[in-house]
């Protein structure tokens, strides 16, 4: 494949819509990270086999595709029939001969596979008409699950490097910086600065160089927004970095990505390749003075390194610590040149911005907050995956809409967002939108887009243990206040959480909080305190029923819970062999007995109980 | 040539010059941890932070590290404002839960009032308070045999894999400079362990006292094209012969002028 100039590129685009037109019939396999894990490949397998028998053996390739994430990850894996919209989810390779014939060869639905609604356990066929999808808009996910990740083709098919080549033959690099700024784009890595203006300050530098640098180090625990995007749409990211190149004048490009995300390495080496070989990545592309080279630098997996002055010195080799910003990175990054680092999820809507225009796209969300955001949407909904919504869409909305209420209809106790450094937002504040500026005000972040959800099961003070001891562990340790105040804040978080804190603990955490924020050297350590301080805000009563009344209404810290049995207990000894300490005791057909000596609290009993005749106290 | 005002004062400094080194011109104790004067700061011990502001900043301040802020125009710091006093000792008390047995940060926590951390001690904390000095100055001399390893509560200064480090030619530049003595080593039987290694020191041919290991007389010798006889004697023996040198030439003098 040659790609010399427009006339090339367009040429592949028609070509490709003009296969995709003679097979309307699709069969769409989710081949995610999360789908691989479920076992997709057997079934990629299985169906290649199956067109194989059925003599479709020449056409396999353009009828089955293999797709980047769609989201719904809990679901997988998933087979999705094309035009039909037919949604398959838990399919096994035994389910694939049926589903060719019937609903590939013909139009007949299997029942069984589709998706059941949580809510009143009806079927739902397309789905476009699942809630979970329905109420998305998806521009940085647009192609995912959409084309087969790893074929440049199919990219160019769905207006691949149109947004480049309009860029290159009808746009100066003042009027891409220009069009940027005014679509409102703000960095979806956390920081929220506006994209246009970055480009800006670091084009105006004097430099023997600019580099940009694309920041795929996503290290929240749960979040999988970035590497969703780079396995699903590697080519997107790639279109983004050259605008952005040509925008800022770069010749070099580097994409950070840590080592835990094999599959997004892979499908991203596979793309800078196939554009290497065409003529998109090296000298004079489309014909043009514009060169530009991009290169893959794998981490290794510390949460530090997402941090700009740290990821800059990992790329050069050195160890991932961040230095002070009082020159920023835009102008003294990489090797000590104007350096622009973006964040996947920013680049990715690049593109589409320069296609469809600055104006369609500050339209969508809010007016301080253009566009939409992704958020990998986990903890105790119904629903749980990767969605994009628009900006000032409520919490409610994402959680009730989207998700599909709490589990089991449990009482909501709490919605956290940002990620380690982000915060808890309590159910008075459901109506909140969800926009960079709302966030910050109440105490949390928007930061890469994690939102966990918590039920009244969930012990507010155990979450920010939780997340302070993953700050404690991720903290490069170059700075006094991060390492030793967030190791000093989870030691009384622990003493709290034993049972054994003091009221004066809680001023004690808050200044020390206060301390570690202004002390700190990078963002990481200023934000660390976050999880404690928004837990500390919002539910203070629970962190003093803790310390005062020795009690976790959430059953959840076992030195502050007893178990029980109470007297509707069956005594069908279900419990006895799943207690590993023996600590019950009881005859068949009678009311069991928990000896509190023996007793770990470990929940084993609770778990197995079919007649809710443990209590947690 | 640019003023600031530090604590009321007005000062010359030059543009761009990193605060801390204007403080300490104008003789202003600022507490430091990880500064060295051989060495590119650091920020990491936090304890030089002052608070800065602008007459246009509408009242507005920022804590800084001074080793690490340029000094600029129209600047107003404060090396002793509340709030820096309170995370200096806030600071101090963290290091000394760390390293409660360091006389050194004993003594500096105690100038800002902190006898007894209010935290929890840290069970067998050792004195190394990772400021990264004797690592920097490793690099700094070209050899880098040592540097920090892991991250977080568990960073340690190591040489690679924890083995004797090749790199290492026995200078003792980490070990001197170390600002809690913490780093050990051992000069007996004219030879020298450090870092679990071995060196042979090189003997002086007139006393016959030990001077420098011969991998760094060595590395000198090469490097710094230093003639490898100069290390043959000790400081004190250079002297001795320098002052008999000197002694002789004023007697030329005084023959010459009688």
């Amino acid at each position: 494949m040659n790609i010399k100039n427009v006339k090339d590129l367009n040429k592949i685009k028609k070509e490709t819509l003009a296969i995709s037109k003679k097979h309307p019939k699709k069969v769409l396999v989710c081949c995610g990270t999360g789908c691989i894990a479920n076992g997709a490949t057997k079934i990629v397998e299985s169906v290649r086999d199956g067109l194989a028998k059925r003599k479709l053996k020449d056409v396999s390739i353009e009828i089955l595709k293999e797709t980047g994430c769609h989201g719904f990850c809990e679901l997988g894996p998933l087979v999705i029939i094309e035009p039909q919209e037919i949604f398959y989810t838990k399919v096994k390779p035994k389910h694939v001969d049926d589903i060719l014939d019937k609903s590939f060869l013909e139009n007949e639905i299997i029942e069984p596979l589709l998706f059941t609604n949580p809510v009143d356990g009806s079927k739902i066929t397309k789905y476009n008409d699942i809630s979970f999808f329905k109420h998305q808009q998806r521009i940085a996910l647009r192609n995912l699950g959409k084309i087969s990740a790893h074929d440049m083709k199919e990219y160019i098919g769905v207006d691949g490097y149109q947004a480049l080549a309009k860029v290159l033959f009808k746009m100066t690099p003042d009027e891409v910086i220009e069009e940027v700024i005014k679509s409102g784009l703000r960095g979806r890595g956390g920081g929220g600065f506006s994209a246009g203006k970055k480009w800006k300050i670091c084009k105006n530098i004097q430099a023997d160089k600019h580099y940009v640098i694309c920041n795929g180090d996503e290290g929240d625990p749960g979040a999988f927004m970035d590497r969703s995007i780079m396995e699903g749409d590697p080519h997107g990211v790639l279109e983004g970095m050259m605008i952005a190149a040509y925008a800022i004048g770069a010749k070099e490009g580097y994409i950070y990505v840590r080592d835990e995300y094999p599959l997004a390495v892979t499908h991203l080496e596979k793309a800078i390749l196939d554009c290497e070989r065409s003529g998109l990545l090296g000298e004079n592309i489309l014909g043009t003075d514009f060169s530009f080279t991009i290169k893959i630098a794998r981490g290794a997996g510390a949460f530090v390194c997402g941090e700009s002055s740290a990821l800059m010195k990992s790329v050069a080799g050195e160890v991932g610590e961040p230095r002070a910003k009082y020159v920023r990175s835009v102008v003294k990054g990489l090797y000590d040149e104007p350096t622009v680092l973006n964040n996947v999820e920013t680049l990715v809507n690049i593109p589409t911005i320069i296609r469809k225009g600055a104006d369609w796209y500050s339209s969508i969300g809010t007016k301080k907050s253009t566009g939409t955001k992704v958020f990998s949407l986990v903890g105790k909904v119904r629903n749980t995956g990767l969605i994009e919504v628009p900006m000032g869409i409520t919490l409610r909305e994402i959680i009730y809409d989207i998700g599909g209420g709490i589990l089991e209809d449990r009482p909501f106790k709490a919605v956290q967002t940002g990620g380690p450094s982000g915060g808890c937002i309590p159910e008075s504040m459901l109506d909140l939108p969800v926009d960079f500026d709302s966030l910050t005000e109440v105490g949390s972040m928007m930061g890469s887009g994690g939102m966990i959800v918590m039920d009244d099961k969930t012990c507010i003070v155990d979450v920010a243990k939780y997340f302070l001891e993953f700050l404690v562990e991720e903290s490069c340790g170059k700075c006094t206040p991060c390492r030793e105040g967030l190791y000093q804040l989870h030691k009384l978080l622990e003493k709290i959480c034993a049972g054994k804190g003091e009221m004066s603990d809680i001023e004690k955490m808050e200044r020390l909080s206060e301390n570690v924020m202004i002390g700190s050297l990078c963002g990481l350590g200023k934000s660390g305190p976050n999880p404690l301080m928004s837990t500390l805000k919002h539910f203070k009563d629970e962190y003093i029923e803790h310390i005062k009344d020795k009690k976790c209404r959430a059953g959840v810290c076992p030195e502050l819970i007893t178990y029980e049995i109470l007297d509707n207990c069956t005594g069908c000894m279900a419990c006895i062999p799943a207690c590993g300490y023996d600590a019950i005791t009881g005859k068949k057909k009678e009311v069991h007995i928990i000896a509190q000596d023996k007793c770990t609290k470990c929940g084993a009993c609770y778990a197995v109980c079919n007649f809710d005749s443990i209590l947690v106290s | 040539m640019i003023h600031i005002t530090i604590n009321g004062k007005v000062v010359q400094a030059k543009d761009g010059e990193m605060l801390l080194t204007v403080i300490r011109r104008e003789k202003i104790d600022v507490p430091t941890l990880c500064h060295h004067e051989a060495v590119e700061p650091s920020g990491a011990c936090r304890l030089c932070m002052v608070e800065i502001t602008k007459p246009e900043w509408d009242g507005w301040c920022d804590y800084v590290t001074s080793c690490l802020y340029p000094a600029a125009d129209g600047l107003i710091v404060n090396t002793h404002a509340k709030k820096v006093n309170e995370l200096r000792s806030s600071i101090l008390d963290m290091y000394l839960a760390r390293h409660p047995k360091s006389p050194e940060i004993r003594q500096l926590a105690a100038e800002y009032g902190v006898l007894k951390t209010q935290f929890e001690e840290v069970v067998d904390g050792d004195n190394c308070i990772l400021c990264g000095i004797c690592t920097r100055i490793c690099d700094t001399m070209g050899f880098h045999a040592i540097s920090m390893v892991g991250r977080g509560h568990g960073k340690e200064v190591a040489p690679p894999l924890n083995m004797a480090p090749t790199a290492c030619v026995g200078c003792l530049s980490c070990a001197k400079n170390c600002p809690t003595n913490y780093i050990e080593y051992n000069m007996e039987n004219g030879g020298l362990t450090i870092w679990k290694k071995d060196f042979e020191m090189v003997a002086c041919t007139e006393c016959g006292k030990t001077t420098i290991t011969k991998e760094f007389a060595e590395y000198l010798s090469k490097n710094r094209d230093i003639n490898i006889d100069y290390f043959r004697k000790c400081d004190e023996c250079h002297r001795k012969e320098l002052a008999g040198t000197m002694g002789r030439i004023s007697n030329w003098d005084r023959e010459a002028r009688s």
